[in-house]
């Protein structure tokens, strides 16, 4: 049976990116791998490359990642972190673009029914009309 | 009520929302999860003489936004089109429990 596509949901508050988390896993079900991480080291509002690395590496899977981020700082620092990944993981992660509760709730749905990570990601920005990646 | 009609890979049904709330989130959710569980085809429509929507789809089960009281429309092409119809109708008059 093929694995389904993992969620990491980054946020610039720890809190948001938390509850959002909650959200996909009492909406959607257990199922799906969800990691979360938000805010700075100093425990202020921010991302962290580490931090979104260790996020990936937590559920990372060879169906692929799916990471849903808030503002601008969150999808760069994730860019990093993907970047920082072995070269034979970087391919499978992608950001979506897509607004990040919303998106995150999609995106878990649709790998709950073991959709490929394009699938996931396309549902996912089926939310923000007119923005193409 | 149901009404379900059927022919080889085609089946038919429809159900009362009861769920207080209509098709928000969680039920959306449930439903588009069953309706994929299924290789046939599904789709549903609030509204007789509305396009179908695809009830597969989440971001468009969710967009319709169906109220409490609406007749939901289903309907399936495929292997197990009517096994599709009868799950979910059932989801949909157990008010989504389970």
């Amino acid at each position: 049976m093929t694995e389904r596509v993992a969620i990491v949901i980054v946020s610039h508050s720890a809190d948001v990116a938390r509850g959002t988390a909650d959200m996909v896993r009492q909406m959607v079900g257990e199922e799906v791998a969800v990691a979360w991480c938000g805010g700075d080291p100093d425990g202020g509002l921010g991302t962290d490359v580490a931090a979104i690395r260790a996020a990936i590496d937590r559920v990372w899977t060879p169906a692929g990642v799916a990471i849903l981020v808030d503002l601008g700082g969150a999808e760069t620092n994730s860019e990093m972190a993907v970047e920082m990944l072995p070269e034979d993981r970087r391919g499978t992660v992608v950001i979506c673009n897509a607004p990040i509760v919303e998106g995150a709730i999609m995106a878990a749905t649709e790998a709950a029914g073991g959709a490929s990570l394009a699938e996931v990601c396309a549902t996912a920005e089926e939310l923000s009309p007119g923005i193409g990646r | 009520m149901i009404a379900r009609t059927e022919n080889a890979r085609r089946a038919e049904g429809q159900v009362m929302l009861a769920h207080p709330v209509g098709l928000h989130a969680r039920p959306a959710i449930k439903l588009t999860k069953l309706a994929k569980s299924f290789p046939a085809t599904v789709r549903l429509r609030a509204d007789p003489d509305a396009p179908w929507t695809d009830a597969k789809s989440i971001v468009k089960v969710m967009g319709l936004k169906v109220p409490q009281g609406a007749v939901l429309y289903f309907e399936a092409e495929g292997a197990e089109a009517k096994a599709a119809i009868a799950a979910l109708v059932a989801l949909v008059e157990r008010d989504f429990e389970g």
